[in-house]
């Protein structure tokens, strides 16, 4: 399928306190099914508002969007989330939070027992099974973010969308963790959209960078295909020069082109 | 000659004859160590400054008591023979009132325990009936904008009134004094219930709504998984709040429809001139005051998370 999730013409305008604020025109964008979308921006853009379109957290004012033909129409667990701030429920150990997911997608179909067994294959997909006992509070934010990436894979999503997942991590879980996406991304051949502020996050783990122009009314500036083969290692990275090229064009568009003035 | 057989009886004799001398000791043997005496070990020093750090907690509340009793046994003893009763004296008439505190000699003359078993019942009853109504209604409100407008201004305008207010309404409603006393305590601690639920609701963090709008989970898993447990902190300050003005306005409820309970009790005393008694029932609001407030304390520190 050439065509898996479609954005055609969205446009989200809010309403605010000083008026209409249009935060995105004219984006258009197609994604195929197992595609990997990094969205980079500066700050402000409206990534987050982009990816919420998708998530159905938000209305769109005006376009379509579609997702297998279908037309996103709120959120719904074919489009798992994955927050920038994890969002545990802190009175569910990381079971119970992944549990409470499962069981709303499968529990019409299958066993307890079965709910169970996917819980705990999703917690141990991230290396998460001596910690599945546990509360939100008594584990590290990496730990935190990857009870949120079971939580969202175990649904088995269609679109699996993050925002800045790894954004409030120490860069040393944050490389940790982006092998580990790798390696799940490649296991479970999901499509995913994911926001980033990170270039090499965005070089690493996509296969198209879509960078978005400032907004007001920010749209897409200009998308980059990742032609670098799989399985990729950031140690070998380091010194290929096409990585480096890809880079510096990303570089390029974000502080050349689109040099975000101090406010 | 006779042999000498050693055995426990002669023993000592032969111990004591002048030519049975004691080996010389050729070296006195090492001095054991001696042991450290316990306060100076590890262990003895912690207890030590765990003791001295008890001591300075319940120092200033211990001067704080002292003062006070000292202050009231000069209020008591400036007062000459009409005078308030001083510590002493009220101290021995609560020795003999909880001697037997559970005596029955008819429906105006119960024991100490009985008033406050009776006093007890009916905030827990009102209570009862408050959170029954107010947790519900608190939820909705805190849920539905639309009825957190409509029931603004019956609340901004009921919540002041004084809880006495209502006593006459509940007589005339009901006819009878028990369940007017429940009505002044359901109508006067609903608010903090109400108000606290409904605060709590409407501060549920929006990330966990979003999760789940994305899960589209039932408004019924939404109740129990996500708003339930995430309001429980403030809807157990609400019940703190709610049992402590039941209990204040318990004691006034009872003085004026009488029959049993503390209240009632302070008011009969007041008409047999039995001063001590009221300055004891006024400690007994106090305590039980204290320990319901205590009790519950502890019971939502179970329920906070983090
Ligand atoms: N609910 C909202 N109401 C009004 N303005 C909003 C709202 N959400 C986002 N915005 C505005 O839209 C713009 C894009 O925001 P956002 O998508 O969060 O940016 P990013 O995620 O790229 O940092 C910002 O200027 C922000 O202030
Ligand atoms: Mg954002």
């Amino acid at each position: 399928m050439d065509k898996y999730l479609q954005i055609e013409n969205a446009e989200m305008v809010f309403d605010t306190k000083k008026g209409r604020f249009v935060a995105l025109t004219d984006v258009n964008l197609s994604v195929k099914q197992g595609e990997f979308i990094a969205l980079i921006g500066h700050s402000g853009c409206g990534k987050s508002t982009l990816l919420n379109l998708v998530a159905g957290l938000l209305d769109a004012s005006s376009g379509v969007l579609l997702l297998g033909d279908k037309e996103i129409k709120g959120p719904g667990p074919e489009r798992a989330v994955v927050f920038q701030n994890h969002s545990l429920l802190p009175w569910l150990t990381c079971f119970g939070n992944v549990y409470l997911a499962v069981e709303r997608v499968f529990g019409g179909r299958e066993t307890k027992k079965q709910l169970r067994q996917r819980t705990q294959a999703a917690l141990e997909l991230v290396g998460l099974a001596h910690a599945m006992h546990k509360h939100p509070h008594e584990i590290s934010g990496g730990m935190k973010q990857r009870v949120g990436i079971a939580r969202a894979l175990a649904m088995e999503p269609k679109v699996l969308l993050m925002d800045e997942p790894f954004g409030a991590l120490d860069a040393l879980t944050r490389a940790g963790l982006q092998d580990e996406l790798m390696r799940i991304v490649h296991e479970t051949r999901a499509t995913v959209l994911m926001v980033t502020h990170d270039v090499d996050e965005a070089v690493l783990l996509s296969d198209r960078i879509v960078m978005m122009t400032n907004g007001p009314a920010a749209t897409i500036g200009e998308v980059l295909p990742v032609t670098l083969p799989r399985p990729r290692d950031r140690l070998a990275l380091a010194d290929n020069t096409h990585y480096h090229n890809l880079r510096s064009r990303v570089l390029e568009f974000l502080y050349q082109r689109q040099l975000k003035h101090a406010a | 000659m006779s042999a000498v057989t050693i055995d426990d009886n002669n023993l000592d004799k032969i111990m004591n004859q002048p030519e049975t001398v004691a080996a010389p000791t050729i070296e006195a043997p090492p001095a054991k160590p001696r042991r450290t005496p316990f306060l100076q070990t590890e262990r003895g020093k912690a207890l030590t400054e765990a003791l001295a750090k008890a001591l300075r907690a319940a120092l200033p509340p211990l001067i704080g008591i002292a003062l006070f009793i000292l202050l009231w046994q000069i209020v008591a003893a400036s007062g000459g023979e009409n005078g308030l009763p001083g510590p002493a004296k009220t101290w021995q008439s609560a020795q003999a009132l909880f001697a037997d505190p559970f005596y029955d000699n008819g429906p105006n003359d119960k024991g100490i325990g009985w008033n406050i078993l009776h006093s007890l019942y009916r905030v827990g009853a009102g209570f009862g009936l408050a959170a029954l109504v107010g947790i519900p209604l608190g939820f909705m409100i805190g849920r539905f904008r639309f009825l957190a407008g409509m029931s603004a201004p019956i609340i901004s305008l009921l919540r002041p009134v004084s809880p006495l207010a209502w006593l006459p309404i509940g007589l005339y409603v009901f006819k009878e004094t028990e369940p007017a006393s429940l009505w002044v305590i359901f109508i006067s601690s609903i608010w903090p219930i109400i108000l606290n639920t409904a605060a709590g609701v409407a501060r549920v963090p929006q990330d966990y709504l979003n999760v789940a709008r994305v899960l589209n989970l039932s408004e019924w898993k939404i109740f129990t998984r996500i708003l339930f447990p995430s309001v429980l902190p403030h809807l157990m300050t609400g019940i703190r709040l709610s049992i402590g003005v039941a209990w204040l306005v318990i004691v006034a409820a009872e003085m004026l429809t009488g029959g049993t309970g503390l209240g009632f009790w302070v008011w009969d005393e007041w008409n047999n001139l039995n001063v001590e008694h009221i300055i004891i029932a006024i400690f007994i609001v106090g305590f039980t005051g204290l320990l319901l407030e205590q009790g519950l304390v502890l019971l939502a520190r179970r329920f906070s998370y983090e």
